[in-house]
């Protein structure tokens, strides 16, 4: 393992060379077949002389660049010598005067002249000055200002502290001619260095970019050969090592099924290594839990991990992704419920799901049912970008209004602005209701919101009571796997006749009211007819909705219902109890008596029974986002698209034009991928928290055997 | 013929998508416009005048009608301008990576 880590080092190492001098990395496609102990060895070899070759080549290369820095130093330091000794009165220089030349930063020269200053008492001249900062400078060096400086100083013991105060300001000093006709010879030669040194280092640059590109095309494969080797070590570390160190054993968990593929892989991995030992596969009984695995395919890969995204299922507990499939995308579609926005939706994830299937989107196929299901349900809500298609002839009729049927004459129309269709006028309203969906007369009726928001609360707590009780079913199944005979008497029967006989009422309450004929002004209220009932008052003036209406008896149901289960824990801990007292060495829990079981049973059962109205009401949020995203549509199309097609003349198709792209691009934003976003977040809250309460324990852990393709995956 | 490549690829897409679709709403709303569909009754622009009792009231709301349809007929041919545009760019995009390699 050890070998491993310095491969890694060296891997790491090569791969920082590369991105900064900018090589390409190529991208490798096949998948290598996982290298064995020999190869490793051999990696190991080729990355240290890499390493090696490519530090050798940046410590020649930072050699090379400083002597190139020195000489351009001296370069532009001979520069202002010259202009220095062209000026009149500098010529003569007597055999005591020196003079010293060098380099220095440019923010640390006032400091270095007054430290002069204070050394010599005035007795110098100083000249200074700033360094020329062409391109190349500043490639080589970086931004750092430098100036140049030259002193005329008397007096030959001077040049020890002048050297000793140079040294203290990291100046650079270089040798300088005395005479006006050296620079030009020192210029030359300095010119001819700095060509070979700029040649040199061009070279050094072109090999390095050269090894560089020639181990760029084989890193990507490095990389993912020594992500398997140490994956590889790391599962072979969890094993246990023989007695004899020549054997590994090993505890795995392993699906029934697939033992059979366990053991051919076993025997065919010996056969290649050519070990003698053929290998062993035996079940051993355990207590502890084994790991969830459901398998899953590509399409089913995504609703499975919305589900484990919540919790991982308790070992062969129900697995509710299979329903998933379906109640998911038609919650989402009930909410976002629009057929053109549905559409484009649809054909987005066809194309995603076509075009990317490299990389694979997990919630590609969750995005293609749920635009199909939104097609579904904005056919049913008669909603495509906020209009409404008559495909089937409306079944209301406003012509019938008129006279002779009819109560309006010609002078209605002029006296009223909003006028309402009375349904009992024969031949207003046909008697049959359209076809599919909602009837598109109401797309333009001024009322069409008390409609729909009517309809859309009712079938929301159908969808919802109806989704509950398919939970509370569920339970059922988990109990009959698990044996537990008794807690399908004491928790699910009273559980599931609790929810029928007030919610289940309810829907029959709602069904039996749309189904017959009432007159509007004068329909009961299902809503307080229900709180009536909860009051237990029946004053005679109430209409009532049906002959013989009774249902004080449902609450007392109810009631009593809520003392049956009270009575579940109280019977299996005392079964509990007695099993304790025969087995004399389980410790019984001290300070465990029967009223702590009891008011424990009482809260659990007061929390399901509000939970349930506190569910039934959180399922109204499938009304309240239809509402938002149909008033959403509505007005983008009235502020945005209404304003290019109210414009009768020629210019309306221009201004069209640029109106539609604008509609598109917000219908996109807002309306897909805003909408969309909290739609889906509503559905998955009423999966994991409302659906899944009822029966769904998830405390489990998942299988995850060692897989290469998700270990590349994960790791790029 | 560089100069003729005026935006990148993702705009150029982008565009394409925009107009295939401007192109089917904005024709499928010409026919319904022009088939004088009583559910878009609020995007015709009639005034009070036009619905003044008289035998031409009926004529002068299908007029405006069919004036819409016209209009919405139009924007979805210069839309198939605007896609034949885009699918250019793209395709110029294209040659254009060919090219440097």
């Amino acid at each position: 393992m050890l070998v491993s880590l310095e491969i890694i080092h060296h891997l790491g190492y090569l791969e920082k060379e590369m991105v900064k001098s900018n090589t390409v990395i190529a991208a490798t496609k096949e998948k290598e077949m996982v290298p064995c102990a020999r190869d490793v060895l051999e990696l190991e070899s080729t990355f240290e002389k890499l390493e090696q070759e490519l530090r050798e080549i940046n410590r020649n290369h930072a050699a090379l660049r400083q002597n190139l820095i020195e000489l351009m130093d001296i370069d532009s330091l001979l520069r202002m010598t010259e202009d220095f000794f062209e000026e009149p009165g500098n010529q003569r220089c007597s055999p005591n005067e020196l003079f010293i030349a060098g380099v220095i930063k440019q923010e640390r020269f006032p400091a270095f002249e007054k430290v002069l200053w204070r050394l010599f008492h005035g007795n110098f001249v100083l000249r200074h000055a700033e360094m020329q900062a062409t391109e190349e400078l500043q490639a080589v060096r970086g931004a750092v200002k430098k100036d140049v400086f030259i002193i005329f100083v008397q007096g030959d013991h001077v040049r020890e502290k002048i050297r000793k105060v140079c040294e203290g300001f990291r100046a650079s000093l270089y040798s300088c001619p005395k005479t006006l006709y050296e620079p030009k010879q020192m210029s030359t030669s300095v010119m001819t260095q700095m060509e070979d040194l700029r040649m040199i280092l061009r070279r050094t640059e072109e090999y390095r970019a050269g090894v560089l590109t020639r181990a760029a095309e084989h890193v990507q494969e490095w990389g993912s050969k020594v992500k398997k080797m140490k994956a590889i070590y790391y599962t072979l570390n969890l094993c246990n090592i023989d007695i004899t160190q020549k054997l590994i054993v090993a505890e795995i968990w392993c699906p029934v099924s697939d033992l059979t593929l366990v053991q051919s892989a076993l025997i065919k991995g010996s056969e290649q290594s050519g070990s003698s030992v053929t290998p062993v596969l035996n079940r051993i009984q355990t207590q502890q839990t084994p790991p969830t695995f459901n398998r899953t395919n590509t399409f089913t890969e995504g609703f499975q991990a919305i589900i484990d995204a919540y919790g991982v299922g308790t070992y062969q507990e129900i697995n509710p992704a299979s329903y998933t499939i379906v109640t998911f995308p038609f919650l989402f579609a009930v909410m976002f419920g629009d057929c053109g926005h549905g559409l484009v939706m649809t054909l987005f994830a066809v194309w995603v799901t076509s075009q990317l299937t490299d990389v694979v989107i997990g919630g590609r196929y969750i995005i293609l049912l749920m635009g199909m299901f939104s097609i579904y349900t904005g056919l049913i809500y008669n909603d495509c970008f906020s209009k409404s298609f008559n495909i089937f002839g409306s079944s209301w009729c406003v012509l019938s209004m008129f006279h002779p049927h009819g109560p309006w004459q010609n002078e209605t129309l002029h006296e009223y602005h909003h006028l309402q269709l009375n349904p009992f006028v024969p031949g207003v309203y046909s008697g049959d209701p359209y076809v599919f969906g909602i009837d598109p007369v109401w797309n333009i009726a001024s009322n069409k919101l008390s409609f729909l928001n009517s309809f859309k609360m009712k079938m929301s707590v159908i969808l919802g009571v109806s989704h509950m009780l398919f939970g509370v079913a569920l339970s059922l199944v988990n109990f009959v796997h698990f044996r537990k005979f008794q807690d399908i008497f004491l928790q699910f029967v009273p559980q599931l006749i609790f929810m029928l006989s007030l919610f289940g009422y309810l829907i029959f309450l709602i069904l039996y009211k749309w189904c017959i004929t009432l007159r509007s002004e004068t329909a009961p209220s299902i809503l307080l007819l229900f709180i009536n009932m909860m009051l237990f008052d029946y004053q005679s003036e109430h209409v009532l909705l049906y002959r013989g209406q009774v249902v004080g008896s449902s609450l007392v149901l109810a009631g009593i219902v809520g003392g049956w289960s009270e009575c579940k824990f109280t019977l299996s801990h005392l079964q509990n109890h007695d099993c304790a007292l025969q087995q004399k060495w389980l410790p019984t829990a001290p300070g465990v008596s029967m009223g702590d079981i009891f008011v424990y049973q009482a809260i659990h059962t007061i929390e399901f029974c509000l939970g349930c109205i506190s569910n039934t009401a959180s399922y109204l949020r499938l009304w309240a986002l239809s509402l938002a995203h149909a008033e959403l549509s509505e007005v983008l199309w009235r502020m945005v698209l209404q304003v290019g097609l109210k414009i009768s003349s020629g210019m309306g198709s221009l201004m069209l034009v640029v109106l539609f792209a604008a509609f598109a691009v917000l219908t996109v934003t807002v309306l897909l991928i805003m909408e969309g976003l909290s739609a889906f977040l509503h559905a998955l809250r009423l999966h994991w928290v409302e659906f899944q309460n009822k029966f769904y324990e998830g405390s489990g852990y998942k299988f995850t055997p060692l897989s290469f393709d998700s270990l590349l995956k994960t790791q790029q | 013929m560089a100069s003729l490549l005026f935006c990148g690829p993702k705009l150029a897409a982008c565009g394409l998508v925009l107009s295939i679709w401007g192109v089917i709403m904005l024709a499928m709303l010409g026919i319904f416009f022009t088939t004088h569909s009583a559910v878009l009754i609020e995007d015709v622009p009639f005034t009070e005048k036009d619905m003044e009792d008289g035998p031409t009231a009926l004529q002068n709301i299908y007029k405006l009608y069919n004036q819409v349809g016209y209009n919405c007929f139009i924007a979805a041919a210069i839309y198939v301008g605007i896609g034949f545009l885009s699918f250019c760019q793209i395709h110029l995009n294209k040659r254009k990576e060919y090219l440097v390699h």
